[in-house]
Formats: C-alpha cells, sequence, structure tokens
C-alpha cells in the first residue's frame, strides 16, 4: 500500500438512517485509510444514533443549520485535525465511494485543489428528470462562464479538496445548497478545480432535499448568489 | 385648510412612541443601538406633527397635496429602514448561530471522546 494523505471522508446527513449505515460500509470497504465523520445535521429519525454506533467522527449539530453550514463544520473539524484531503460523500448513497479512490488520485495528480465528481462529463446511465437538468444546464452555464473553464456539474456534492480548500471552506462557505456557489467561489479564490466522471447511484434512501416546487426557489437564489458573488471581494485561498 | 385631527393623532401616537421607546430603554428591554430608529421615527413625526407650517413646507416641497399625508409617509419610510435593520441584524445573529453550533457539534465530540472510554455512544443503545 503507497502512503495516503491523510484523508477525511465527510458524510453531512439529515434523516438518512435507512442508507447510513450503508454508506459508512462502503467507504470504509473502499477507502480504508481515510478517517470518517458523520455530520447529523439535527435529524430527528434514529441517523445521530447510528452515527455514535458506527465509531465515526459523530459531529451532531444541536439544530438542523442546512448542508452548507453542516458541511463547514466538516472541513472545520478536518482542518483543525491536520487533514490534508476532504472528501465529501452524501448521506443518501447517491455518491458511490468505489469512485473516492478517483477522485482522491485525481487530487495528488496536482493539477487541482477540488475534483469535483461529474455525472455529465461523460453519459454513465445517470438519468436526470429533464427539468432538472434544464436546470444544471443553465447552472453550469453561467458558472462556465464566471469561472472561465467548462464546468459540467455545478450541483455535485461529490467531491474531494486539497488541504487549501479545507481551510478555504472553513473560513468560507456558502449556507444552503452551497455546491454551485462554492465552484464559483473556488475559482474566484485562485483554487483550481478539475470534473472527473463518476457514476453515480439512484437514491438509497430518505428524500432529496430539493422537492420540485423548491426548484424554482433553488434557481433564483442560487442564480442571485452566483450575480451577487462576482461584486463580492473573495479572500485568496 | 384640513381638518386637525388626523395631525393631533399623529402627534399623540408619536409622543406615545418617544415614551415607550425611552422607557424600554431605560428598563434595558431594548438596546440603545436598535433604539436609535425609532427614537428618530418618535422625533421626525412630533416635530412635523407640532408646526403646522413645517409640515405644509415639507408637503408642497415633495408634492403632497393633502399635508398629514406627508405623516404617514415619514412614517411608513421609518418603518422600512427599521425593518432593514432587522434584516440585517438577523442575518448577522444567523450567522453568529451557525458558528456556535459548528462549534457546539466539535466541542461535544471531541468531550465525548476524551470523557467517553472508547467509543462515545448513547446510554440507550438499541440494535439496528
Amino acid at each position: 500500500m503507497r502512503d495516503y494523505p491523510k484523508t477525511l471522508v465527510i458524510i453531512p446527513a439529515y434523516n438518512e438512517e435507512e442508507s447510513l449505515a450503508h454508506v459508512v460500509a462502503l467507504i470504509r470497504e473502499h477507502v480504508p485509510w481515510a478517517d470518517i465523520a458523520v455530520i447529523d445535521d439535527g435529524s430527528q429519525d434514529a441517523t445521530g444514533r447510528i452515527a455514535d454506533r458506527l465509531g465515526v467522527i459523530a459531529l451532531h449539530m444541536p439544530f438542523n443549520v442546512g448542508i452548507g453550514a453542516a458541511m463547514q463544520a466538516g472541513f472545520l473539524y478536518a482542518a483543525r485535525h491536520g487533514y490534508q484531503v476532504a472528501v465529501q460523500n452524501d448521506g443518501d448513497g447517491q455518491h458511490a465511494p468505489q469512485e473516492i479512490p478517483h477522485l482522491v488520485a485525481a487530487l495528488l495528480e496536482g493539477d487541482a485543489d477540488i475534483v469535483v465528481g461529474s455525472r455529465y462529463l461523460e453519459p454513465r446511465g445517470y438519468i436526470t428528470p429533464p427539468m432538472r437538468r434544464f436546470g444544471i444546464i443553465v447552472l453550469a452555464g453561467v458558472i462556465s462562464a464566471i469561472t472561465r473553464r467548462r464546468v459540467t456539474d455545478p450541483t455535485s456534492g461529490f467531491r474531494a479538496g486539497s488541504r487549501r480548500v479545507i481551510e478555504f471552506c472553513a473560513r468560507l462557505y456558502p449556507h444552503d445548497y452551497p455546491e454551485p456557489e462554492s465552484v464559483a467561489l473556488f475559482a474566484r479564490a485562485g483554487l483550481r478545480l478539475k470534473e472527473i466522471a463518476v457514476t453515480m447511484n439512484p437514491r438509497y434512501g430518505g428524500q432529496s432535499s430539493i422537492t420540485w416546487w423548491r426548484s424554482a426557489y433553488y434557481m433564483v437564489k442560487v442564480l442571485l448568489a452566483l450575480f451577487i458573488g462576482l461584486l463580492r471581494k473573495v479572500p485568496a485561498a | 385648510m384640513y381638518d386637525d385631527r388626523p395631525v393631533i393623532m399623529v402627534l399623540v401616537a408619536a409622543l406615545g412612541l418617544f415614551i415607550v421607546v425611552f422607557e424600554l430603554v431605560r428598563q434595558r428591554k431594548l438596546k440603545e443601538q436598535y433604539s436609535l430608529l425609532w427614537l428618530a421615527t418618535g422625533v421626525a413625526l412630533v416635530v412635523l406633527a407640532a408646526s403646522r407650517r413645517l409640515l405644509d413646507v415639507v408637503a408642497v416641497a415633495v408634492g403632497i397635496a393633502y399635508p398629514p399625508t406627508a405623516l404617514f409617509l415619514l412614517a411608513f419610510g421609518f418603518l422600512l429602514l427599521i425593518v432593514l435593520q432587522f434584516s440585517v441584524v438577523i442575518s448577522r445573529l444567523s450567522n453568529e448561530n451557525k458558528k456556535l453550533a459548528q462549534e457546539v457539534a466539535i466541542l461535544q465530540y471531541e468531550l465525548r471522546r476524551i470523557a467517553g472510554d472508547g467509543e462515545p455512544g448513547e446510554t440507550t443503545d438499541t440494535e439496528v
């Protein structure tokens, strides 16, 4: 076995009792060198107790703070404990831990600070409902224009970041629906982003945090954040 | 010429507002920093409502035919400012709240890791 960087896999989990144990087991199988942190974001179900029993680093948010703030708690922990790589792997089973070594390997190539697992870089059979696909294409267009590089899956939360990214996110991370905004933020902070094609599962359990009626709000909020973000000073990473 | 009653009503209400806000600050139920806009609202309304001439001048200056309306417009403007201030304060508080929540989550984990023997588990464990 080669030397792996000190890696923390961060699992944001809100009411994921059905899938969490499975996700953690898969991560242990495929990324045995990594530590695992479950961020229980004020779940009302058994997510928190399951996280405690699994013997992972279990951070219990005292109430529901939203995925952005929950992830940031993970980055904060990673920053303080000297992790060199942080991977985000959602707790709903959509992200396939088999892909994590590919994300980390791509990061270790050294030409990027953050590697995003994209569902759309090449066809891997992931089916997105047409309206959502349309929304993602719009966001991808806007973000590609902002960052001046091709981004195909700006909503993907399946990512691996370097120490620079860990430190940056511990300081500054968007609140809710953070992925697209953070991609733009990274680019403006001088962090290099790279996408690799990954296979994702259909959701394993729980329900998407984005229901159809929230999609309109999602788009407006994210686009507003992106455009206002352009007029903001971003601290260099 | 117009009916004095709306102006008198505003005068009384504004004086009442001023007294209530002042009293809340005195009793430390309202922070000085958040009382400023309220007090300014009260003062501005009292001054305008008490001086017929000043009210007429202001109304004419902004093209309002019925001067008492200017009082309501002024009150509305101040309310917008106050509500905006609230939104800003709420945003700041929610940001601070978020940071506290993150620290609590991390501290709680580290405390349990230090204090607990082995795995920080629940005492009420049941089989999954």
